[in-house]
């Protein structure tokens, strides 16, 4: 099993953010779902407005709010689809 | 003789400024290009992704959406026409608005009435001048399209193909919307720096390919919420991410119809400069040798009658 989580992050007019991390954490319309490395295959759609944290391998993290967003998971990763996404201000959490 | 001299000099004046507008816009339209190749390539991870996602939602669950229903009895069909806010860009907006009345005769011979959106200034002045209607319009922004942009006309669309042509002859159905059963869409598809072609597509309902099932090994994808809402939230946004691609090729194939025909305009530009240049040239030189023949020949009778007294 892989031990690191391939993540896109991808929004309709570029790529935002694209890697390997510990761990993504994101809201779907039932609840908040954390993903770690071989998580089975999962479409979901996000909360409205939401983030999207992304939790990289040194104990950093990145924030993004997303607007229109999905989360696909596959064999492949993790990929956050996003209308707009943004890197969040610190304070925002 | 010297009139004429003067009108070429005016006319080699206007000829040089035309030039350097010709100029001008060939340089920029060239920048843009390039940008907007860009833009296109900038958004095709996000198309990809949704792509794949549609795949592996149609592949793992029954579907059933009126975005992927063709209707039975289609009475009347969307036509979405792209076209550019400025013109000196060749042939560019005549071969979409051609594209596209052929597409309105073939609907039409069908029997099906049809409903025209129009994005960009000149498809819009083409339709008005002809005293013909559009159900919709949006100017403004054909040459750097935003999402944003997709986005207003993806839910104008979505608005009148979901509420469906339910009208009874005068009166708008329920919703008080000019509906329409199917759409297409016509766009000018980039398909190198020489060579753009405006074509016609099916817009909706849409045709999602089911990926030919792998025996065996076929993840089973768990859906939040469940497939079919899934479903409703993705496909509009699909539609518009459809607009939005084409909106995009669009705008390169503009820039780079407009280069084209600003380079051949300046081309021209220059010869005919070259040919005023001489034309002006041979007629001031003409000038000239009148002028000398007429002093020489006023010299000789002078002293011609000189020698006479």
């Amino acid at each position: 099993m892989a031990s690191q989580l391939h993540v896109r992050v991808v929004a309709v007019e570029e790529r935002i953010w694209s890697g390997d991390a510990d761990m993504v954490v994101a809201r779907t319309t039932e609840g908040e779902i954390g993903v770690l490395p071989g998580h089975a295959p999962l479409l979901g759609l996000l909360k409205e407005p939401s983030q999207v944290r992304v939790k990289l391998a040194g104990g950093d993290q990145l924030t993004y709010d997303v607007t229109g967003g999905f989360l696909s998971i596959d064999a492949d990763g993790v990929t956050v689809l996003a209308e707009s996404a943004t890197p969040a201000t610190p304070d925002a959490h | 003789m010297a009139g004429q001299v003067q009108l070429l000099r005016r006319r080699i004046r206007t000829v040089r400024s035309t030039k350097k507008i010709a100029k001008a816009q060939e340089l920029v339209a060239t920048s843009r290009i390039a940008k907007a190749q860009e833009r296109v390539a900038a958004s095709k991870p996000y198309a990809e992704a949704i792509t794949r996602v549609l795949t592996a939602l149609a592949t793992n669950a029954t579907i059933d959406n009126p975005l992927l229903t063709p209707r039975e009895r289609v009475q009347r069909a969307g036509v979405l026409l792209i076209t550019s806010d400025r013109g000196l860009a060749g042939a560019y907006n005549a071969n979409a608005i051609r594209t596209c009345e052929q597409l309105i005769a073939r609907l039409r011979a069908d029997g099906k009435d049809v409903a025209l959106y129009v994005i960009g200034r000149k498809g819009v002045g083409y339709y008005r001048f002809r005293n013909r209607p559009i159900s919709a319009s949006w100017t403004g922004f054909s040459e750097r399209p935003s999402f944003e942009d997709a986005r207003r006309v993806g839910d104008a669309l979505l608005g009148a193909f979901v509420s469906g042509a339910d009208d009874n002859g005068e009166q708008h159905g329920p919703e008080n919307i000019e509906g329409v059963d199917e759409l297409h869409i016509v766009s000018t598809q980039f398909k190198s720096l020489i060579t753009q072609s405006a074509q016609a597509h099916f817009l909706a309902p849409m045709q999602v390919e089911e990926r030919e099932r792998e025996p065996g090994l076929r993840p089973a994808y768990e859906f939040e919420p469940e497939a079919g809402e899934l479903l409703d939230a993705l496909l509009p946004k699909y539609l518009n991410t459809r607009i939005y691609a084409a909106l995009l090729e669009s705008a390169a194939s503009e820039s780079a119809s407009r280069r084209r025909a600003m380079k051949s305009a300046s081309d021209n530009a220059d010869d005919l400069l070259k040919r005023y240049t001489r034309e002006m040239n041979s007629a001031r030189q003409a000038a000239i040798t009148q002028e000398i023949s007429e002093i020489v020949g006023g010299v000789e009778a002078l002293s011609a009658s000189g020698s006479d007294g």
